[in-house]
């Protein structure tokens, strides 16, 4: 027999005699604000906990211009700015095409998040919004744009999207890399992004591939 | 109702003040009190080795002792978990059943059973830390762990409360084990001996004098550990406290 | 947290605990008074590991449906145990759907061949891994490095201890028995960095910048899993590096070793997972990457190993297949006050702390048959566990079961039973006490406090009382009767 029909074999001999029912999940989400504002102000709290920053755009400014304010001195005159928002140019595009070293000299990457969860400060994208999942991990500095319409309450609302049944590649990134391996100090920038900051910005575009 | 006084083995021979002090508050509370004369041991030792089968004719002698009464008392949380959810060595009469569904620790059997709202004969002027034995506080349900999420309550806190006096102090790390576990020690012995020690700090750096549990068998090892090391800091049962000990 | 300006740096060697021969019993006992030795160690460790269990009350103090969170949790994964065999099938037959390969190994040399295989046939010498208990389970990496592959942890604390050659000592924190002193010590001969600095950040970005190249150039990448959706046929992965996710995408090959237990039924399970997975394990709300793969990259290839490596097994056992609900948070080692004073080398085993005490023996009766009883039985593990395992009770139950199997030493059982024959009979128990009592009354100290009683090592005995036993003390005041007399 093969190790799979022996596998299976065992676990139909050996599991309990009895069957546990699958559980209705609820939302847990009653207590979390109606209010778009204020469910925004706990995402911020929340990313901000994780390490993240947001910035907002003034009110006379491009979004370029706020990316760019945003990125303050982590930009120099030798800067990389990979861009995958249409509105904001940047260095250079990411297309299917790249391979992932190519992404390694990417000092900045702007994407656009999928949606947010407002409890836990986390943004979401697919291989849609990265097109090269890998630049997501390979560049230093993340520059994330956010409709702020898009920010579901909890976790259990987020699961409850389609994203994991339709994309190939669904993650959730809570502020920057991060470590404490080395006596507790946390340090950002362990293998992944040094720091992510997240600017709110109206989605015009249709959302891509989905 | 008729209680069956039970003096674990270890009281009866070192802390025989517990055990004449548990009596001596149960008749101030109107309790008709016996002290059946046979009794040994509830058969701990040997099942926290996970030797239940040696335990088999200690746990037997344990339920013809106090089969006859309503309810069993004793001043030890560890003592009170063995009868009430391990002792099963032995066939499940219904005289056991009666035995180990009836078994209380003291403060449970103050607090939910008499419902004592006052020991106006008591009074302890000390900063006391009170210290939670896992026995009592997680198998038992004396309070709310600092794990779990809910209400915060405390049985030995609330009886500890009614007494003059009393200051209680709260260490850094309230319900950490003081590392006595039974067997555990002496197979681990130096480990239990470094949890004794970290948990007398713990209280001093609270500010207590007294060191005060519902369970003797941790205030035996951790009074150990203190006097190896010098430390001033003393310690009591609970019992002692609610029946007049001031000092 | 401790403080980064070198305020806590530490001359102190590293305790290493010895690793037992095969066939040879673990001394949990030995190892913990070997790390207790070394005071600074013993001390930051203690504190670091508090810090997590501390944080993580913190995190669930936010949460007012926590308890709830934790019966669901308890009972998605009873529900799929209970239907493992039909979950399997549907994750497999969706994995197959979305373009991954699926294999079986029936155990670790079976785990070890196929991965061996699947980088054989892709020419693969580069592989970049990130942190997997299961592949620690394997002896994955001492496979291959015994076959010739260059593999590279990319977690830092595991690539700390890949470097130091030593196990991880925590399921998430592989190096938290570790001091900076120790790291600086391990990086400067292995990745030459300055031997006089031990500063935590300097540290880590000299391995991020000696990783790199590392990354860039594997032929293949590996990671374990979460979690494993039945209704999707895709897999989660959670991290706060980021590793996991390079590893996964950056090379053309993903290889995903699963544990045959961490398939859930549904996406929504995740929602109860996920918020309390990172809650419980470092206090944060969740880890800085959660990571779901459904199908491989374009021009990318996915598989998946499933394991099984005595988990079958364990499921027909009434009184431990619970044990396979752990979601290896490690918060039963954050909360366990044994592991915290012992760490986690001293439990010779993958699986260390109150998680290892009821899972260890399972796979080596007589080699791991010290761990059940290096616990004070506190319970404190079954009340911080998010899935409910009751850890404490099947740390007791072990107890029994190695009695049983006789694996508990003669000497041990011969003196319990002893103590039993005299504790059921009160005549014996009484005679008995008198002895102890004039000996304690009459014996030096130092026959008292010998290496062999294990009571006198670290603590002082009891005063005899005055008043003599409680029981003589009844007898005299209360029923009036003289020293002779019932059963003495």
């Amino acid at each position: 027999m093969s190790a799979r029909a022996d596998i299976l074999a065992a676990i139909r001999a050996n599991k309990p005699g009895f069957s546990g029912p699958a559980p209705d999940i609820p939302n847990h989400d009653d207590g979390y604000p109606c209010d778009a504002a204020d469910l925004r102000a706990l995402f911020v709290g929340a990313m901000e906990q994780m390490g993240g920053a947001w910035v907002e755009p003034a009110s006379d400014e491009t979004l370029t211009a706020t990316v760019h304010r945003a990125l303050g001195d982590r930009l120099d005159a030798g800067s990389c700015i990979a861009s995958n928002i249409a509105e904001i140019p940047g260095d250079r595009r990411v297309c299917e095409a790249d391979t992932s070293a190519s992404l390694n000299d990417v000092d900045v990457a702007l994407l656009r998040a999928r949606f947010g969860v407002a409890e836990t400060g986390s943004v979401c994208f697919t291989e849609h919004e990265l097109v090269v999942n890998a630049v997501a991990y390979l560049a230093q500095h993340l520059v994330v744009l956010l409709d702020p319409s898009e920010i579901v309450t909890n976790l259990h609302r987020a699961y409850q999207r389609d994203d994991y049944k339709t994309a190939r590649y669904t993650v959730f990134h809570t502020g920057p890399s991060a470590t404490a391996d080395i006596e507790g100090v946390l340090v950002r920038g362990a293998q992944g992004v040094r720091s992510l900051t997240v600017v709110p910005a109206v989605d015009q575009a249709p959302t891509p591939g989905g | 109702m008729h209680i069956g006084l039970f003096v674990p083995c270890f009281i009866d021979a070192f802390y025989p003040k517990v055990g004449i002090a548990t009596l001596e508050l149960l008749e101030r509370l109107g309790c008709r009190v016996d002290y059946p004369f046979d009794q040994t041991c509830c058969g701990q030792p040997m099942v926290n080795a996970g030797c239940h089968a040696e335990a088999a004719a200690t746990e037997q002698l344990f339920v013809d002792n106090f089969a006859a009464y309503d309810a069993i008392v004793a001043p030890s949380g560890s003592c009170v978990h063995q009868v009430r959810d391990n002792l099963t060595a032995i066939e499940q009469t219904p005289a056991v059943k009666h035995v180990r569904e009836n078994t209380f620790e003291l403060v449970e059997y103050l607090h939910d059973v008499l419902e004592v709202e006052a020991f106006p004969w008591a009074c302890f002027p000390h900063r006391v830390g009170y210290h939670d034995s896992c026995n009592t506080l997680r198998h038992l349900g004396h309070g709310k762990p600092s794990e779990l999420y809910g209400p915060s309550f405390s049985k030995p806190r609330t009886m500890l409360s009614k007494v003059e006096g009393v200051e209680l102090v709260t260490p850094d790390r309230p319900d950490e084990c003081c590392g006595f576990g039974g067997t555990f020690s002496a197979t681990e012995p130096e480990v239990s001996g470094q949890m004794g020690r970290d948990k007398i700090a713990d209280h001093g750096r609270a500010g207590a004098d007294y060191i005060v549990s519902a369970d003797t068998s941790c205030l035996m090892h951790q009074a150990g550990c203190a006097k190896r090391i010098g430390a001033g800091i003393q310690f009591r049962h609970i019992a002692e406290i609610l029946n007049g000990a001031n000092a | 947290m401790a403080s980064d300006n070198g305020a806590n740096a530490t001359s102190e060697a590293q305790p290493r605990p010895a690793k037992p021969g095969a066939g040879k019993r673990v001394d949990h006992a030995a190892g913990a008074r070997q790390f207790l030795a070394a005071t600074e160690h013993a001390e930051s460790h203690d504190e670091r590991v508090w810090a997590m269990r501390q944080r993580r009350d913190a995190a669930v103090e936010t949460i007012p449906e926590w308890e709830e969170l934790r019966d669901l949790a308890s009972q998605i994964k009873t529900h799929a145990l209970t239907h493992l065999d039909e979950y399997l099938e549907q994750f497999e037959a969706n994995a197959k759907a979305n373009g991954i390969h699926v294999h079986w190994a029936a155990d670790a040399a079976d785990h070890n061949r196929i991965v061996h295989e699947i980088f054989q046939e892709n020419g693969v010498q580069r592989v970049i891994k990130s942190k997997s208990m299961l592949m620690e389970e394997c002896g994955f990496r001492q496979y291959m490095d015994a076959a010739g592959f260059d593999m590279i942890e990319t977690d830092l604390g595991e690539r700390i201890q890949q470097l130091d050659d030593e196990d991880p000592s925590h399921v998430v924190v592989p190096a938290v028995h570790k001091m900076r002193s120790d790291v600086s010590q391990v990086f400067s001969k292995t990745l030459d960095s300055d031997p006089g600095n031990d500063d935590a950040h300097y540290l880590t970005e000299h391995q991020r910048q000696a990783t790199r190249p590392l990354i860039l150039d594997a032929d293949a990448g590996m990671t374990g899993a979460n979690f494993a959706i039945a209704e999707t046929g895709g897999f989660v992965v959670c991290t706060n590096e980021g590793n996991a996710d390079l590893s996964a995408n950056v090379p053309n090959l993903h290889v995903a070793s699963i544990g045959i237990e961490k398939v859930v039924p549904r996406v929504e399970d995740m929602g109860v997972f996920i918020r309390m997975l990172s809650r419980s394990a470092l206090g944060s709300p969740i880890t800085q990457y959660t990571s779901h793969f459904r199908g491989p990259k374009p021009g990318g290839e996915t598989h998946i190993v499933l394991v099984d490596n005595g988990r079958s097994e364990r499921l027909g056992s009434e009184k431990f297949w619970s044990a396979l609900k752990c979601i290896r948070c490690g918060a039963c080692m954050n909360t366990c006050p044994v592991f915290r004073r012992s760490g986690g080398l001293s439990y010779g085993a993958t699986y260390t702390g109150p998680l290892g005490l009821i899972l260890d023996p399972s796979i080596d009766a007589r080699r791991y048959s010290n761990l059940p009883f290096a616990s004070t039985l506190n319970g404190s593990c079954t009340n911080v566990c998010p899935v409910k395992i009751n850890i404490h009770e099947q740390i007791f139950e072990w107890r029994k079961v190695l009695a049983e199997d006789k694996q508990v030493p003669w000497t041990k059982r011969s003196s319990l039973a002893a103590a039993g024959r005299v504790l059921a009979s009160p005549k014996s128990y009484r005679a008995a006490l008198k002895t102890a009592h004039s000996a304690l009354h009459y014996l030096p100290d130092w026959a008292i406090y010998n290496r062999l009683n294990a009571w006198g090592q670290v603590r002082d005995l009891p005063d005899v009382p005055a008043e003599g036993t409680f029981h003589d003390w009844y007898r005299k005041h209360r029923l009036n009767t003289a020293e002779a007399g019932d059963n003495e």
